[in-house]
């Protein structure tokens, strides 16, 4: 009974906007996600995000997942932007294997890829040391933001940073080995999982595919090692971080090519004297330009590496 | 007696009136709350004033970094710019900057702290007297300007401050520079405002200036900016001088990358 009390109330602040002038229904959310999960290999599930940015449509569900079977329930590769993206996702764990979740892997702190965390609070979360740091450090910040984003999707939604650290090259969890690459470039830490039986490699968002890359915490020289690390394992197939599965490596190669053209257009921007807004002005390649998220990611991208660009680029006075 | 109170009532209602409504009341295109007590207190209630689609304010709708906003201002459509004043509506410190274009055009790219969503204004001053407006909003996450510098976080900062990173492109009618500063807003705990006031681009030995800048608190830290000339106007050496609200001296020589 309550529901349909606050539906109804709900119901009639949304008909208030929508007569009024404002043009934001702040409350009209459906608030399910529908999550999918597909076989892409022998065991391995995963959930494909939208490759759009947050908004209030997608209710932050722009990341992709894996779930991985073992003989003690299913391995979760992040967990999502929110609480109740996490519960959605224990419901898909409860339907591939009845044992539920065997524990969760979180690949970097980025609020899309943890913020699922508090509904496996009881299970092991694991991470690589720094990421439990930075998720610790800086979870309630990007907490605050995705409320602001994603209003009602995110209710109930607290951090909490995982709580066991990967220091081994491998780990086997329910009889499955994983191999745990410990990398960085996207953020100060980024786990990479290679999936001993399959040659599943789960890259989080040390790749993209058909989806523009983010760089809020980029570092583009150890990006491209990372890249290059994860194109050296003997991997079948490759779950990146936003898009499709990926067959060929093309994940590997697009988000090189990516981060190429865009550290060489703030470069020769910043030898040009150009400012901020008429680098987001200039034309974005047609191989790019497609991508999900463009040109929002580019604009993002411009403020978080022009800065620190353009002084390296630009003489210092005497 | 009850002509006295009907008198002052009369004239308490006048006051009241006269202390709310600008001189020239104007439709806000955004229709903010704020924007008249702007018109009023920043821009000194002018006598003429208007909305004018000629003073272009870009920036991109979301801002990414609350400390690194980034906006361009173009009011080249205009003629006799005298002067450019940069503000916001809401936030703790609304006015960011202005910019006398001198023999510059009235255009300029800088960057700027911002605490919330808000609407970004250029009110543009010509010869005549008439302030010309241009807006345009910007959402944010926000927190900018009540942020400690990130400087700080660096124990060199002292050394890098005043100088400046910049190059002139004559031939392109551009000069760009950085100059280093906390820009402290006052508004973070414990921390004094302590921001550069005044910096003044010229050709070296020349008497007038060729533009002319007034920052406020809200500009952002390392203030970064793109001055656009006429092609004829700029030598291969600009001398850009300034000083901070503790008395330190801002002074550079920029130059083209020729003579390097």
């Amino acid at each position: 009974m309550t529901h349909i009390t606050r539906r109804a109330v709900l119901g009639a602040a949304v008909g208030t906007a929508a007569s009024g002038l404002a043009p934001r229904t702040v409350f009209a959310n459906p608030t399910s996600y529908e999550l999918k999960p597909f076989s892409v290999a022998d065991g391995i599930w995963m959930i494909e995000g939208s490759r759009d940015y947050f908004s209030r449509e997608n209710g932050g569900a722009i990341v992709n997942c894996a779930l991985i079977d073992t003989d003690i329930g299913i391995l979760i590769v992040d967990s999502g932007p929110s609480k109740k993206y996490g519960e959605a996702l224990l419901d898909v764990a409860r339907g591939l294997n009845g044992r539920g979740a065997a524990g969760v892997m979180i690949t970097h702190h980025h609020p899309d890829h943890f913020l699922g965390n508090q509904v496996f609070a009881d299970n092991l979360i694991y991470a690589l040391p720094e990421t439990r740091a930075l998720a610790a450090s800086e979870g309630d910040g990007f907490a605050d933001n995705m409320y602001r984003l994603l209003g009602d999707w995110m209710r109930g939604t607290e951090p909490l940073p995982p709580n066991k650290d990967i220091t081994s090259s491998f780990l086997t969890i329910g009889g499955r080995k994983l191999k745990t690459l410990p990398l960085a470039g996207h953020t100060g830490a980024d786990l990479a999982i290679l999936d001993e039986k399959t040659g599943t490699l789960i890259a989080g968002d040390l790749a993209f595919l058909d989806r523009a890359p983010t760089t809020p915490h980029a570092d583009l020289a150890m990006w491209r090692d990372a890249l290059t690390d994860m194109s050296q394992q003997q991997s079948s197939s490759i779950i990146p971080g936003h898009g499709p599965i990926d067959r060929t490596g093309t994940s590997l190669t697009q988000t090189r090519a990516y981060l190429d053209w865009l550290e060489a257009t703030l470069k020769r921007s910043a030898g040009e004297g150009l400012d901020m807004v008429e680098i987001m002005d200039l034309p974005i390649p047609e191989e790019f330009s497609g991508m999900g998220s463009m040109p929002q990611e580019f604009y993002r991208s411009v403020a978080h590496l022009y800065p620190d660009i353009e002084r390296t680029v630009m003489p210092l006075s005497q | 007696m009850r002509l006295t109170v009907g008198f002052l009532s009369a004239f308490l209602a006048t006051q009241a009136v006269a202390l709310d409504d600008p001189k020239v009341p104007l439709d806000d295109p955004l229709k903010s709350g704020m924007w008249s007590y702007h018109q009023i207190n920043i821009l000194g209630d002018p006598a003429k004033i208007r909305f004018d689609d000629r003073v272009v304010v870009k920036a991109p709708a979301v801002a990414e970094d609350s400390f690194n906003v980034p906006v361009l201002v173009d009011a080249t459509a205009l003629e006799d710019v005298t002067q450019m004043v940069f503000l916001v509506d809401y936030g703790p410190i609304p006015k960011i900057l202005t910019y006398w274009p001198e023999q510059s055009e009235p255009k300029i790219s800088f960057r700027f702290k911002i605490d919330q969503a808000t609407p970004v204004r250029a009110a543009v001053q010509t010869s005549d007297g008439m302030w010309h407006v241009g807006s345009t909003v910007i959402d944010a996450a926000g927190g900018g300007c009540t942020a400690p510098a990130v400087a700080y976080a660096a124990d060199d900062w002292e050394e890098h401050l005043g100088k400046v990173h910049g190059q002139v492109w004559p031939e392109n009618g551009r000069l760009r520079m950085i100059v280093d500063h906390p820009m402290d807003t006052g508004l973070a705990d414990g921390i004094p405002i302590f921001i550069i006031e005044d910096l003044t681009v010229s050709t070296p030995g020349a008497k007038s200036p060729l533009a002319r800048l007034r920052l406020y608190e809200p500009v952002n830290e390392d203030p970064a900016f793109t001055l656009y000339f006429d092609k004829a106007t700029l030598g291969t050496e600009i001398s850009v001088t300034g000083r901070d609200n503790n008395g330190n001296e801002i002074d550079a020589i920029i130059r083209a990358a020729a003579s390097q």
